[in-house]
C-alpha cells in the first residue's frame, strides 16, 4: 500500500486520547446535569465524595489497568479484596494482632497471590481468563474457610482511619483512604509513563511476540502486572475494611467486574497495549457519580446503576470499534 | 573492490535436523560495507544458515567467527548483543507504540530511572533523518505505511551498534516505491561499513543492490561471486541446479493436444499474490507452471481451486462462466487441488492410510451418507495398487515416508474422478523412485482424459511432462510456450530470469 492521504478526521485531541476524552466530558455532563436537577448537588463535597465512597474501588482499577493494558485480565481482585478484609478481621478481632503487622501481611498475601498467578499465566501458557478465574474461586473459598458471619473490626488504627477527615477548606473533607488512592494513582502513573516496565507493559500488550523479539523482559513484565493488580487488590481490601470496618466473605462480589467496567470506560482496550491511567481514574468516577444520582433521585432502585453501567459498557465498545475501524483504514497494510 | 578482512566468517557448517542434512559443509563469508545476497530455491538452507548465525540453532560442526574471533550465540538476543541483527519479513514491532519508542522501548535513556522522553525523541528524529524519512517520531507506529514500518525496525537495529545486518525478505509486501526507498537505506548503511547479507526472492532487487551472491542448493554452497560477474541467467541455472537431468527418462517429449478446451482463466488475478494472466488448459492436457519460489506459482494454483478469492477476471468452463467461490465450489466443478504442504493442507497425521483416502469423497457425499466399509475397502485396495503406496491402510499416515504420503494424497483426490488435477510441487522432497512414479502417474492421468496443472521447481521434469509451460515471474505470467523440440531447459531458464521473450 502506499501512503495514501486519508482525509484525517480532525479531533481537537490526538486520537488516542479521544476514548479517555469522551470519558472526561461524559463526567462534566453527567455533573452539570446533576447540578441543574437537584439542588445542594454542585459542590465540591459530591465529587470528594465519590471519591471517598470509591477510594478502594480506584486502587483495585488501578491494578487491573496495568492487567489489561498488558492483554490480560484479572478476575480474582474481588476475591482477594474480600479475602483481605476476612483475614484483617480475623487476625485483629480474633487474635487481637496490632493493626500494622496485620496491614503488611495483607498485602504481602495479595502480592504473592497475583505473582503466583502471573507466573502461571506465563510459564504454562494458560489463558489469565481460567487462572484468575481460579485465584477467584480459591481466595472466596478462603474466605468461608475462615468464617461464614461478618467479623466486625474494632481496632483503633482503623477506627482512626475509618473516621478521620482531612479538611481542604470549608465543607471540604475527604478520607486518609482517598489520599492513598491519590499516591497509588500518582504512583501508577509514573511508573506506567516513565518506567522501562511501564512501557514493556504497553509493549507486551500491543504485541507479545514483537516484544519477546526486540528483546524485553516479557516474562518479568507478565508475571509483574498480576503481581502489582494482585497488591492492590489487597490494599483496595485495606481501605474497604476502613470503609466497612468488618471483614466478610460476601464483601466486594462482582468488584471485579465493576473494575473492569471502570478501566474500559477509562478508554483501555481489552485486547490490551492502549489505554491511560487518566482514563480509568474517570471511569471509577463516572461509576461513583451515576450512583450519586440516583441516591440523590431516591425514588429509583440502585439497580438502575447496573443498568447505567452496562448500557455506558455498550457505548464505550462501540466507540472504540469506531476508532478502530477507522485506525485499520490508514495505511498500516494487511 | 578491494576486499578487507571478513566480519563474518562462517566455516564447514553443518546442520543436521532428524531425517535431513540442512547444511552440508557450508562456507560463508561476509565483508564489512557491502551487501551480500543469500541465494537458493526453498530447502536449499538459507534461512537455517541464518538461524545458524543468529544462535537460533546450534551448530553441529564448524565455526563461526565474528570480527576474528570465535562465536557461538545462545540466541537472537547475544547475537544482537554482538552487533548481528536481524529484520524478518513480517515486521516486529508495536504498532501501538509510536515510532520513537518502537525504536528505543527496553534501552529507553533515563536519569534516575526516569525516561527521559525529549531525548527519546530527540534521537529517534536524529536516526531516521540519517535514513531520509521525514515522519512524525511520536506518532504511533501502525499509522505508518508498511515500508516506513520496515525502516524503523532496521533503525532498531543498526542503533544497537550493528555491525551486521540480516534482512530476511524484508521486501516481499512492499511496493516498488517502497523497495527503492529501502535500498536507499542499504546503500547508505552499507557506506558506513555494516555488512548486509539480503535474502529475497527478486531476482531484480538482487541485481540492483547486492555486490556479492552467495549460492545454496540442498544445504550445500555452490559458490559465491560477485554479482556483475555472474549474469543472471547462469545464477537461476546455479540454484536450480541439473543433477535431476540424470533422472531415468520418460519418454520422448509430448504431443501437444487439440483436445476442447476445459478451463480458462482470462485476467485472473489477485492484488499482492499474482498479476491478472489468462491461461487456457484443455482436457488431457498437461500444463507445467515453471518459476522460482515466490514468482505466483501457488498463486495461481489457489486462485483455480477457489482457496483465495480472485479480485478480477473471470473462470470459464465449458465455455459458461463459472465461480469459483470457495474449494467446495470448485471441486463441484471437479477441481483437485493437490497442496504443496502435504503435511500441513493436505494430510490428517492422526488418522489412518484408509481414512486420509476416503477423507474427500466422504466430505464430498456429507454427512448423512457414509461411504460403506465395504466401498471404502474396494477403494482403498484398488488405489493402494495403482499407486504402489507401501504401508499398511490401517496404520496413521503419519508413518509413511514422503513420496507413499504424496501419493495417499493423490489417491484422495483421483477418488474424487476430478477433470482438472493441480499438483503444487508433488515430487518435493521425495526420493527418486517414487518421483519417478508420480511422474508416470501424471502421463496416464493426462492420456486418460484428465487436465493436469503442473507446478514444480525443477524445470527437467516441468519440461518432461508438460503440453505446454507457463512461466511465471516476479507475479507475472510471462510467457506461455508449447513444448516442441526446441523448447529446452536453458530457454526456460533464460525466461525465468529475463523475463523477456527471447
Amino acid at each position: 500500500m502506499t501512503a495514501t492521504t486519508l482525509p484525517a478526521r480532525r479531533f481537537g485531541v490526538p486520537r488516542k486520547y479521544v476514548p479517555v476524552a469522551v470519558t472526561g466530558c461524559l463526567f462534566v455532563a453527567m455533573f452539570v446535569i446533576g447540578g441543574f436537577r437537584y439542588e445542594s448537588f454542585a459542590t465540591g463535597q459530591v465529587v470528594l465524595n465519590v471519591f471517598i465512597d470509591n477510594a478502594f474501588l480506584l486502587v483495585v482499577a488501578v491494578g487491573m489497568t496495568f492487567v489489561i493494558l498488558s492483554g490480560g485480565i484479572d478476575l480474582s481482585v474481588g476475591s482477594v479484596v474480600a479475602l483481605t478484609t476476612m483475614v484483617s478481621a480475623t487476625l485483629m478481632t480474633g487474635h487481637g494482632w496490632p493493626a500494622w503487622p496485620v496491614i503488611l501481611l495483607v498485602l504481602v498475601m495479595g502480592s504473592v497471590l497475583g505473582f503466583a498467578m502471573g507466573a502461571i499465566i506465563h510459564y504454562f501458557e494458560i489463558q489469565p481468563f481460567i487462572v484468575t478465574l481460579a485465584g477467584m474461586f480459591l481466595a472466596r473459598g478462603l474466605c468461608y474457610t475462615i468464617g461464614t458471619e461478618s467479623i466486625s473490626i474494632t481496632d483503633p488504627v482503623f477506627t482512626a482511619f475509618a473516621q478521620t477527615r482531612i479538611n481542604l477548606g470549608p465543607d471540604l473533607g475527604i478520607s486518609p483512604s482517598v489520599l492513598i488512592a491519590a499516591v497509588v494513582v500518582l504512583v501508577a502513573g509514573y511508573v506506567l509513563h516513565y518506567t522501562r516496565l511501564g512501557r514493556s507493559v504497553y509493549a507486551v500488550g500491543g504485541n507479545e511476540n514483537s516484544a519477546l523479539l526486540m528483546g524485553l523482559p516479557v516474562a518479568r513484565t507478565k508475571i509483574a502486572v498480576y503481581t502489582i493488580s494482585g497488591f492492590c487488590s489487597a490494599l483496595g481490601g485495606i481501605l474497604l475494611s476502613f470503609y466497612m470496618l468488618s471483614g466478610y466473605g460476601l464483601h466486594a462480589v462482582g468488584m471485579e467486574l465493576d473494575a473492569i467496567a471502570a478501566v474500559v470506560i477509562g478508554g483501555a482496550l481489552l485486547t490490551g497495549g492502549s489505554g491511560y491511567l487518566l482514563g480509568t481514574v474517570l471511569g471509577v468516577l463516572v461509576l461513583g457519580l451515576t450512583q450519586t444520582i440516583l441516591s440523590f433521585e431516591g425514588t429509583l432502585s440502585s439497580w438502575w446503576t447496573r443498568i447505567f453501567i452496562g448500557l455506558l459498557l455498550l457505548a464505550f465498545i462501540l466507540l472504540q470499534r469506531l476508532i478502530g475501524v477507522r485506525r485499520s483504514l490508514r495505511p498500516s497494510g494487511s | 573492490m578491494a576486499e578487507s578482512a571478513p566480519i563474518v566468517r562462517m566455516s564447514g557448517i553443518v546442520k543436521q535436523f532428524p531425517g535431513a542434512r540442512a547444511l552440508d559443509g557450508v562456507d560463508f563469508r561476509l565483508l564489512p560495507g557491502e551487501v551480500h545476497a543469500l541465494m537458493g530455491e526453498n530447502g536449499a538452507g538459507k534461512s537455517t544458515l541464518i538461524k545458524v548465525l543468529t544462535g537460533v540453532h546450534p551448530v553441529d560442526e564448524g565455526e563461526i567467527e565474528l570480527a576474528g574471533r570465535p562465536v557461538a550465540f545462545s540466541g537472537p538476543l547475544a547475537a544482537q548483543q554482538a552487533g548481528i541483527s536481524t529484520v524478518y519479513q513480517e515486521v516486529n514491532l508495536c504498532g501501538n507504540l509510536s515510532v520513537a519508542e518502537n525504536i528505543f522501548v527496553g534501552r529507553e535513556p533515563r536519569k534516575f530511572g526516569r525516561i527521559r522522553w525529549r531525548e527519546v525523541y530527540r534521537r529517534a528524529d536524529e536516526l531516521l533523518d540519517r535514513f531520509d524519512l521525514d515522519v512524525d517520531v511520536s506518532a504511533p507506529l501502525s499509522s505508518c505505511s508498511l515500508a516506513v514500518q520496515q525502516m524503523v525496525a532496521i533503525a532498531r537495529a543498526v542503533d544497537v551498534e550493528a555491525k551486521v545486518l540480516i534482512l530476511d525478505e524484508p521486501t516481499s509486501s512492499l511496493d516498488a516505491d517502497e523497495v527503492a526507498q529501502l535500498f536507499r537505506v542499504m546503500r547508505r548503511l552499507k557506506e558506513q561499513g555494516i555488512a548486509i547479507l539480503f535474502v529475497s526472492h527478486f531476482l531484480d532487487q538482487i541485481y540492483e543492490v547486492a555486490d556479492r551472491i552467495t549460492v545454496l542448493r540442498n544445504g550445500r554452497l555452490v559458490g559465491e561471486y560477485l554479482t556483475r560477474e555472474l549474469p543472471q541467467v547462469y545464477l537461476v541455472a546455479k540454484m536450480i541446479g541439473r543433477e535431476l537431468a540424470e533422472l531415468e527418462k520418460l519418454e520422448g517429449k509430448p504431443l501437444a493436444r487439440t483436445t476442447e478446451p476445459l478451463i480458462e482463466a482470462r485476467d485472473l488475478g489477485r492484488a499482492g499474490a499474482v498479476n491478472p494472466f489468462t491461461l487456457t488448459i484443455r482436457e488431457g492436457e498437461v500444463v507445467g507452471l515453471a518459476g522460482l519460489l515466490g514468482s505466483g506459482r501457488t498463486e495461481i494454483a489457489r486462485l483455480l481451486f477457489g482457496a483465495d478469492h480472485a479480485g478480477g477476471g473471470s473462470v470459464h468452463m465449458g465455455g459458461k462462466k463459472v465461480t469459483l467461490r470457495s474449494p467446495r465450489a470448485a471441486m463441484n466443478h471437479k477441481i483437485a487441488f493437490c497442496s504443496e504442504n502435504r503435511r500441513e493442507e493436505g494430510l490428517v497425521d492422526e488418522l489412518t492410510v484408509r481414512e486420509n483416502i476416503v477423507l474427500a469423497l466422504q466430505a464430498d457425499r456429507g454427512w448423512s451418507r457414509p461411504v460403506s466399509a465395504r466401498k471404502a475397502d474396494e477403494l482403498v485396495r484398488k488405489y493402494v495398487a495403482a499407486l504402489n503406496i507401501k504401508g499398511d491402510p490401517d496404520e496413521p499416515v503419519r508413518t509413511l515416508s514422503g513420496g507413499n504420503q504424496q501419493k495417499v494424497l493423490l489417491a484422495r483426490w483421483l477418488i474424487m474422478e476430478p477433470r482438472l488435477l493441480i499438483l503444487d510441487e508433488p515430487t518435493r522432497g521425495i526420493d527418486v523412485g517414487a518421483k519417478a512414479e508420480i511422474q508416470r502417474l501424471v502421463v496416464e492421468l493426462s492420456d486418460g482424459g484428465m487436465a493436469v496443472l503442473f507446478i514444480s521447481a525443477e524445470l527437467d521434469e516441468v519440461l518432461r511432462l508438460s503440453h505446454k509451460v507457463g512461466v511465471l515471474r516476479d507475479r507475472t505470467l510471462v510467457a506461455q510456450l508449447d513444448n516442441d523440440d526446441a523448447l529446452t531447459t536453458d530457454t526456460l531458464m533464460g525466461k525465468i530470469a529475463s523475463g523477456a521473450p527471447s
